[in-house]
């Protein structure tokens, strides 16, 4: 432990199936290793490191369940996790829309998600990768705050029906914000990769500190509708809400974007820019994830938005069977298409337009419009005739990723991102779209 | 940052799910004193000049159902030990569940070799206020009925009986919740305290849905519930504290059934209301509306850490900078304002006898009569404001998380001269009066937000005429606290608040409450959200 290979993990979980006299069993175990250090003002704040494992027992007699779990290996602690979830399912409500457990699976193999230097990170490295973002910031004279945090984990998955998965993962995830010392100026930048040896925190220091001391002395705009150029930072917190919202039920209930009169949705509309080419893809090698979901369904190349035109939604398995279709689960990451083109290239192609770096506090605000909100934030500046004229206040806006995928005007090359909001990572291109809907001014910096 | 997205994505992954029902299962007392000293002398013994433990037991357990079904009863538990230390002048931390002396001791070496690893990067030394040690001390929830100990056959009915209620009442669709919390948490330090609390948290909560087949339109109404650190109490009707008006409005108790059932006769009535005209309106806020209102643009403002640039990287930093406190005459508000933090109010959700680093609870003033005076801080924060003594916000969410500055309750004092919000309402010419929190979003150094709410009413000549709907308020937050003309008295004075209050990295969530009578803010513009795609 923490990490368990997989033969380990197999014999594990067989045992712990062979104390089950439910129905059915269910058994899965996950966990593993995460150090981090917090930095700010220049100096680093709190750091830390976590380790731990659990065992998850789901038992079930006919559509009665009951879930417990353990973090002790013993036979005896793992008898007496079982009998406490066969007891709970037989107190439990029955719940009508619950689902067998699956039968054996066929998993294509894995991409590779488990990177060893990843796994090797130490103290000392983290400590050194943070020196060298701060190093960076003392020399352009800002002051930078920054998180950098890396893992390794594990998991493994099977049932009294023959179901066996296992997966193994590294991440390490950084992000900066540099201010200038007068507080004038801002800029972030992030990076997510599965292999240390992607990261580079050199890179995205100085990105985030030459924004800071680009954004100074901004001025004031008037709100209203204007040609954005979006970094994918901020192009992923709004296009995160739109995957977010691409399930069948609701759609099907009335109660989603999708939904039209008289019980219909628009699954295979064109809803958006011909342009718009969305889909997930867990063997891509620039964002590899999982070939099997948390209840052991098959993760597969999924097609969800192709040219504009809505092609698949999320199908639970007991929305699936009551619709006579085949179950599709949430996938891990997703993948929207572009061009070749540099952000340099968008920015160039500009007249008049406002480019935009990072997006924050984004909130629905009309789920039946997907309208949303939030500001921009850490470097918004002007651009005219191709080239960036000079920083501009913060803008709140209001507006639907819908509407503007319909705006789109060009994409250039997709970077893997990750979001400053819900932590995400997706394949995301820099957009060109006309007529955002900025709504007021924001003083902050 | 601020509250979290979606309710149901965002119930903290504390814990694994055990047991529902399972008798609440409390660690002796004696034991985790000898866990924590084995931690602390580990922690000496490799360098620490300060350490302090938590040993957490956290429980939190979710009824989840939709109409006539139960979806999901998860109960879930965790329980370890957080260890942080100062040892060459830099915090470390590390956290485990193996809680053999050999793990714990473990736990602290690793904390001491982070710190000693880290303070290499460390531009000043930690500074600690001073802080007295209590001796071995505890604290509960002042709770009448466990929530843990009602049997979940009882909480389901009573969910399913409110969905029944809202589909009787014309829902088309109905989600309803309950989450309880529990943290029985151990605080020992080389301070000498020895600190043992049992807290208790309740959260109810429902969103009913009203479709319309023929628009292939929606609208929702969400429950005016609060959550609260009481007992199940909390859903014990009494008909006391009751406020009656454009819906039933609740105190200290809340009434699900007859929430549900009128929000059910709401949805249906929000298809046909009036979208709003855009322009400039006097506000009516309720407290179920202004909780939030008060939590983004005071509650996170006079954050310390994020005053000094500690949030700079993720929730941001504070308008509300050293110079305006310096100054002793920054006007954040009208003279009407006061705001007080505490993490001492009776079934609030801050309320603890002694924060996550050692320190009793208290209360003190952030504005007073419009004016900055004070912000929240922890103790190696407590210097930097000339305070000698931290003022009790240090929080984490679990024994995995490292503590830090949180937020305490802070709540505006209700006005001093005899108002009702039914005397306010008289006094419009032209209003909105909005009942129920809705979207909500501001900018990272909390200038500009925008709120919605569940319930919108046009007041025109001192009376109520009508429902609207697609009605968001944008303001500057001194604009807007500037503009505040009115403010009703203690009878109207209610309790909001969140489980999900998101800040730090990792991100940590934190339970806070926030106390208001119903104000009047006069000339805030509103916009028409309605889109079409």
């Amino acid at each position: 432990m923490p990490i368990l290979k997989q033969d380990d993990a197999k014999t594990l979980l067989s045992k712990v199936l062979s104390f089950s006299k439910a129905d059915e069993c269910q058994v899965s175990i996950g966990g593993g290793d995460t150090g981090n250090v917090r930095y700010a003002r220049n100096s680093v704040s709190t750091s830390g490191s976590v380790s731990g494992t659990q065992l998850v027992v789901v038992s079930t007699f006919g559509k009665k369940q009951g879930i417990t779990t353990i973090n002790e290996y013993d036979d005896a602690s793992l008898e007496k996790a079982v009998r406490r979830a066969e007891t709970l399912a037989q107190l439990a409500p029955e719940n009508p829309e619950h689902m067998p457990v699956l039968g054996p699976q066929t998993y294509a193999p894995a991409a590779t998600t488990y990177i060893p230097a990843t796994a090797a990170m130490s103290t000392q490295m983290r400590a050194n990768l943070v020196d060298q973002s701060l190093g960076i910031a003392r020399d352009a004279k800002v002051t930078a705050a920054g998180y950098l945090e890396d893992s390794a984990y594990f998991s493994a998955l099977m049932n009294s029906r023959g179901l066996f998965g296992y997966s193994t993962g590294t991440n390490v995830n950084f992000s900066v914000t540099m201010r200038t010392d007068d507080g004038t100026g801002s800029g972030y930048a992030s990076g997510g990769y599965n292999d240390i040896a992607d990261l580079n925190v050199a890179a995205a220091s100085k990105a985030a500190a030459w924004k800071a001391a680009r954004s100074g002395a901004a001025k004031a705009l008037e709100p209203g509708k204007y040609t954005v150029v979006l970094e994918p930072a901020a192009g992923i917190v709004l296009l995160e809400n739109l995957y977010g919202a691409l399930d069948a039920r609701s759609a099907d209930e009335g109660r989603s974007f999708l939904s039209l009169p008289g019980g219909k949705t628009r699954l295979g509309e064109k809803l958006v820019d011909e342009q718009v080419n969305i889909y997930s893809d867990p063997w891509d090698e620039r964002m590899p994830t999982g070939n099997y979901n948390f209840e052991g369904l098959p993760q597969e190349k999924v097609s969800w938005i192709e040219k504009g035109v809505m092609k698949n939604l999320f199908y639970s398995r007991y929305w699936a069977q009551k619709k006579g279709v085949k179950a599709v689960p949430f996938p891990d990451g997703f993948i929207m298409t572009g061009g070749s083109a540099s952000l340099e290239e968008l920015i160039k192609g500009t007249e008049k337009g406002i480019l935009v770096t990072r997006l924050w506090y984004i909130r629905a605000v009309d789920p039946q419009t997907l309208l949303y909100t939030g500001l921009t934030r850490d470097g918004t500046f002007y651009i005219e005739n191709g080239e960036i004229r000079y920083p501009v206040k913060n803008f709140r806006f209001n507006e639907s990723p819908i509407i503007m995928l319909n705006n789109l005007e060009a994409l250039g090359k997709p970077q893997r991102t990750v979001s400053g909001e819900g932590g995400g990572s997706a394949m995301i291109p820099p957009m060109r779209i006309k007529d955002f809907t900025f709504t007021s001014l924001s003083d902050a910096i | 940052m601020g509250i979290g997205g979606a309710m149901l994505s965002r119930i903290p992954v504390l814990g694994s799910p055990v047991p529902p029902g399972m008798p609440l299962e409390t660690v002796d007392v004696a034991l985790k004193k000898k866990m924590a000293d084995v931690a602390l002398n580990a922690a000496r013994s490799k360098g620490a000049s300060y350490a302090d433990v938590r040993i957490g037991r956290y429980r939190n357990q979710f009824v989840i159902t939709r109409e006539d079904k139960v979806l999901n009863t998860v109960d879930t538990e965790s329980y370890g030990i957080g260890i942080r230390v100062i040892a060459g002048g830099a915090w470390g931390f590390a956290a485990t569940d193996k809680m053999d002396n050999d793990g714990i001791a473990r736990a602290a070496e690793l904390a001491v070799l982070i710190a000693k690893e880290n303070a290499r990067l460390q531009k000043e030394p930690v500074q600690l206020a001073a802080q007295k040690g209590f001796g071995e001390v505890s604290w509960k929830t002042p709770i009448e009925k466990n929530g843990f100990e009602v049997p979940i056959k009882e909480k389901a009915e009573l969910l399913l009986a409110v969905n029944a209620a809202a589909m009787k009442g014309g829902a088309s669709f109905v989600d309803s919740s309950l989450f309880l919390v529990n943290e029985q948490k151990y605080f020992a330090s080389t301070d000498g305290s020895y600190i043992d609390q049992d807290i208790h948290r309740i959260w109810p909560t429902f969103t009913v849905t009203k479709t319309d087949d023929k628009t292939g339109k929606f609208e929702t109404r969400d429950a005016l519930s609060a959550p609260r650190g009481m007992g199940y109490e909390y859903l014990s009707p009494s008909g006391s504290g009751k406020i009656n008006g454009v819906t039933a409005l609740y105190r200290d108790r809340y009434d699900m059934l007859e929430d549900a059932r009128l929000a059910a006769g709401q949805a249906t009535a929000k298809h046909a209301a009036k979208s709003v005209e855009a322009g400039k309106y006097d506000l009516v806020l309720d407290p179920t509306n202004l909780w939030l209102t008060i939590h983004e643009s005071c509650g996170h403002p006079t954050e310390l850490d994020r005053v000094l640039g500690y949030e700079a990287n993720f929730a941001g930093t504070s308008f509300l900078t050293l110079d305006k406190w310096e100054s002793k005459k920054f006007n954040y508000g009208s003279p009407l304002v006061n705001m007080v933090a505490d993490k001492t109010q009776k079934g609030s959700l801050g309320a603890v006898g002694y924060d996550d680093e050692g320190v009793e609870a208290k209360e003190w003033e952030l504005i007073r009569g419009g004016v900055l005076v004070n912000y929240q801080a922890i103790r190696d924060q407590a210097h930097i404001i000339g305070l000698k003594a931290s003022q009790g916000c240090c929080y984490s969410q679990s024994w995995r998380d490292v503590q830090f500055q949180r937020m305490p309750n802070v709540s505006l004092r209700p006005g001093k001269a005899p108002l009702s919000p039914a005397e306010m309402i008289s006094k419009v010419e032209k209003g909105i009066y909005i009942v129920g929190d809705g979207s909500y979003s501001i900018d990272q150094q909390r200038y500009n937000f925008q709120f919605s709410g569940q319930l919108f009413f046009e007041i025109k000549n001192g009376k109520i005429a009508g429902m609207l709907k697609d009605v968001a308020y944008q303001a500057n937050t001194q604009e807007f606290w500037n503009s505040c003309a009115a403010i009703c008295d203690e009878r109207d004075y209610r309790l909001g608040g969140t489980f999900f209050d998101g800040k730090g990295q990792p991100e940590q969530v934190n339970s806070v409450s926030h106390g208001a009578a119903t104000a009047r803010f006069n000339g805030i513009n509103v916009i028409n959200t309605a889109r079409k795609i």
